[in-house]
């Protein structure tokens, strides 16, 4: 599973660039709107690994199951690296299509404050001592409660950022370009987790006979 | 007593009419300076618009210097995503080996007793 994910993952992330080269110019904006099939896919990535984060949170605080508190932490980081792409990729377009590069408008800040949510739970986890486990995982509830909101704020919220219904008003040339970049930051998620949770497994079991030698 | 009655609610009924033209008057004023205010800010708001309007120029018409190139934004966006993720997987396969290198030892260790 592991090897053919890896192969996926890069041919779509190694040809999303040209893919994105063939779609056309956005008529106002021209070549920084190109931004967009690298900036949407990194949030929507965020999203997921947000969501993912907070529902193995809630299973391991009401159920104890330990495998889903790994799922909850691997997917947290995923979410700081996600988030930060997006955070970093938001203000170089809108230094050319705004004008500025940041505006304290509900979406963009309400996306800060979620990546600082997350940023806060590994924080927790790092630094919070024994226990930290489940002060975290109420953490990612919160954080996970506040998705919908980020998504929703452009429509409710007089913002300068788009709304949500530019995706499905594309052209198909550049919905083609956005759903390759999109399934290819999505399969990178998968990868990335993959591993990430089996760093987490290693060091349970690496801990497990430290303790049984202890013993 | 009846016309000194007259002649007190006739000198009261002056000094109400006097109030109330004071009042009019007033209100009259207050109402001018209204509509007069209103006017110079829709006028001002008018111009300022029409000078405003005077100095847009498309982004595109704008000189060459004063524009904002887009390819290094986007350059730079697209490098920042490639290498974020390139560091992220890198820094889970070092975790990784660093782990699994204590598994092993640790492993070794332990069929050596």
């Amino acid at each position: 599973m592991f090897p053919p994910l890896i192969v996926l993952a890069m041919i779509f992330f190694v040809c999303a660039p040209v893919f994105i080269a063939w779609a056309p110019y956005e008529s106002t904006m021209g070549l920084v709107q190109k931004i967009f099939y690298f900036h949407l896919p990194s949030w929507a990535a965020m999203f997921v690994a947000a969501i993912v984060c907070g529902i193995a949170s809630a299973v391991f605080l009401f159920k104890g199951r330990v495998i889903a508190d790994r799922i909850a932490v691997s997917s947290a980081e995923l979410a700081v690296v996600f988030g930060l792409i997006g955070l970093v990729s938001g203000p170089l377009w809108a230094r050319k299509a705004w004008g500025v590069w940041w505006q304290w408008d509900a979406r963009l800040t309400m996306a800060l404050v979620l990546w600082m949510i997350f940023v806060a739970y590994l924080l927790l986890r790092e630094y919070g001592g024994p226990g930290s486990e489940k002060l975290a995982a109420g953490v990612a509830l919160f954080g996970m409660a506040n998705v919908p909101f980020v998504y929703w704020s452009v429509n409710v919220w007089r913002t300068v950022h788009p709304t949500t219904n530019v995706v499905p008003t594309l052209v198909p040339g550049m919905r083609g370009a956005l759903w390759w970049s999109l399934v290819g930051f999505l399969l990178l998620y998968a990868l990335a987790m993959m591993a990430r949770v089996r760093l987490e497994e290693q060091r349970a079991a690496l801990e497990r006979i430290y303790r049984e030698l202890d013993d | 007593m009846i016309n000194g009655g007259t002649h007190c609610c006739s000198k009261g009924d002056s000094v109400k009419v006097t109030v109330r033209r004071a009042a009019v008057l007033c209100l009259l004023l207050i109402l001018g300076i209204g509509v007069m205010e209103t006017s110079a800010t829709g006028l001002l708001a008018q111009s300022m618009q029409t000078s405003q309007q005077d100095e847009f120029v498309p982004i595109d018409e704008l000189e060459t210097e004063d524009q904002l190139p887009a390819a290094p934004l986007l350059i730079a966006a697209y490098g920042f995503a490639w290498f974020a993720m390139f560091v992220y997987l890198w820094s889970i396969w070092r975790r990784l080996a660093r782990v699994e290198r204590e598994l092993a030892s640790l492993a070794s260790r332990t069929t050596e007793r």
